[in-house]
């Protein structure tokens, strides 16, 4: 069980993870780190699996079957734009 | 704790690590490809591994795995669709997506019921509530980006009512702790007040300060998935979650710097609410053809380049590629200068750019690049307004005063391709297109550039 003050502290050392990873980043990857963070948030995805797996009537299915819906589409829009922009980033250094 | 829950245990563990690893390295370029492929990896492990949770029937796996063909196959194949333009409206649609997803999770856990704990209950309504503003919000930012709503809705007391419908949200929620016969209808009334909510503040705020918006829901979604998280004891959400909704926060602020606007007048305040004109401004627009522009261009040493929104609506990135090599033939040297929030996002236009193959190190931004047009020759400017409007560094009574700019009025002749004599988008004058050193060269960007490429290779 994650609880009480291990719930915090995974809180805060999380938190401060990610203004660190982000804090030095330059303007060129503004709109793909976006979309790329945009993409880590459908993590959502294993909770919402879990939920529909979980749910036992048919308002709470049907609720759960979308949450999934949502989730995939998260997860898997968000990786395939992302990727795009970067493999961009990607083509223009190599005909330098 | 059995095989099958240890297991699950560790590909969280091991998702949670891929996606910082992937995100440390997308923050740079050199890297970037390499980073949302190690993320990538971490959400397959994740999602295969849940497929194993303890107690799941067949019939919910079905279920399940149908939600995530239906969401990911739809998602996939307009992911590979849109273009690159659109990419702006299109994160704001995927990111809705997760934040609807995290208010559905709150939905299951709320309707259903059952002896949660009053933390937990707490950090689901939270989570739902969150969740679900970024949800409806985002699909309206969506809907503003791909142009189906374009008038700004704001009425007086508008800032008021919104209150009214998060707290209203809010204190509807709080009856949820407590259990309440009514439960039912509470938690429908709750969604329907979250969501609402999230429409009408997204509702009044104009194109320009959308992006700020949109990673502003990007970081309240993450927000909202590490509270599910807890909700649902999922290790990987709470740090995924909260990894973003740090990062987010971080990027917005970033964001909201670049355009010289706090988050408080983002979201409370329209772009160009009072209707300034500007004042009186000397001189003409005057106009000139595009093979003179060519000419001079040829025949100069030094050329910048200031791409802007103009140049993004008609995808002229190729031929503007075109025209740089043609110079470059011409042992012109050509640099790209690239104001913080051109195109529709903070860094789209090196986006648009890197996808017509513009090197990198052509491209410069605002702080390396201001001091080289006193010694440029000509700057073409490409549907770009507001941020080379020198009246930022000049006119206090300005809207845009403080707003860092380019100093393109600075070089020696400035070339302005704009599509017509209207104004930019803070719906102010620019005194750039009024000086003596100034051209306007009329037309739609794509062909404009075309008509300076056969000039070019004329000369």
């Amino acid at each position: 069980m994650i609880d009480g003050f291990i719930a915090l502290y995974i809180f805060m050392l999380a938190a401060f993870t990610g203004y660190e990873i982000i804090a030095r980043v330059p303007v060129i990857l503004h709109t793909p780190l976006m979309s790329g963070s945009n993409f880590v948030h459908g993590i959502v995805l294993v909770g919402a699996m879990v939920a529909l797996g979980k749910a036992d009537s048919t308002l709470g299915m049907l609720i759960g079957f979308f949450g999934v819906v949502l989730a995939a589409g998260n997860a898997v829009g968000g990786y395939v734009v992302t990727e795009r922009m970067l493999e961009m980033f990607k083509a223009s250094r190599e005909r330098k | 704790m059995g095989f099958a829950e240890f297991m699950i245990k560790v590909s969280y563990f091991a998702a949670a690590l891929l996606f910082i690893i992937g995100l440390k390295r997308m923050s740079s370029p050199r890297t970037a490809r390499g980073g949302i492929v190690w993320a990538g990896w971490g959400m397959v492990i994740a999602t295969v591994a849940t497929f194993f949770w303890p107690g799941l029937s067949w019939g919910n796996i079905t279920l399940i795995a149908l939600g995530i063909a239906v969401g990911g196959g739809l998602a996939w194949w307009t992911g590979k669709k849109v273009a690159m333009t659109d990419m702006p409206q299109m994160i704001a649609l995927y990111n809705g997506m997760g934040g609807g997803a995290a208010g559905a999770i709150a939905a299951v856990e709320l309707y259903q019921g059952g002896n949660h704990g009053l933390t937990v209950t707490f950090l689901a309504v939270l989570g739902g509530l969150i969740g679900s503003v970024s949800f409806s919000g985002s699909l309206i930012a969506f809907a503003k980006l791909q142009g189906w709503m374009t008038k700004p809705i704001r009425f007086k007391g508008g800032n008021q009512v919104n209150a009214a419908l998060l707290l209203g949200a809010f204190i509807v929620g709080m009856f949820l702790l407590g259990n309440y016969p009514a439960h039912t209808t509470l938690v429908t009334i709750f969604f329907v007040l979250a969501l609402t909510a999230g429409v009408m503040l997204t509702n009044p705020i104009g194109g320009a300060d959308m992006p700020v918006v949109i990673s502003l829901y990007n970081a309240l979604t993450g927000l909202a998935v590490a509270f599910e998280g807890f909700v649902l004891q999922n290790e990987a959400m709470i740090i995924a979650g909260t990894v973003v909704g740090s990062a987010g926060t971080l990027l917005t602020q970033l964001m909201a710097k670049a355009m010289n606007r706090s988050l408080a007048s983002v979201l409370f305040s329209g772009f160009g609410d009072a209707a300034v004109d500007g004042g009186e401004v000397e001189g003409s627009m005057k106009e000139i053809e595009a093979s003179d522009a060519g000419i001079q261009m040829a025949f100069a040493s030094r050329v910048i380049i200031v791409p802007g929104y103009g140049l993004a609506v008609a995808q002229a990135q190729h031929k503007v590629w075109e025209l740089t090599r043609l110079l470059q033939e011409k042992g012109v040297q050509v640099s790209f200068a690239i104001h913080p929030v051109a195109g529709r996002m903070p860094g789209h236009m090196n986006v648009l750019l890197a996808e017509a193959g513009v090197p990198y190190d052509l491209i410069y931004d605002l702080d390396e690049i201001n001091a080289d047009f006193e010694k440029t020759d000509v700057v073409l400017v490409i549907g770009a307004n507001d941020v080379v409007n020198p009246v930022a560094r000049t006119d206090p009574s300005s809207p845009i005063y403080g707003m860092p700019i380019l100093n393109a009025d600075k070089a020696k002749n400035v070339i302005v391709i704009k599509r017509g004599k209207g104004k930019g988008f803070s719906g102010i004058e620019n005194r750039l297109f009024y000086l003596d050193n100034t051209r306007m060269l009329y037309g739609d960007g794509q062909a404009a550039v075309s008509e300076l490429i056969h000039a070019v290779k004329a000369s």
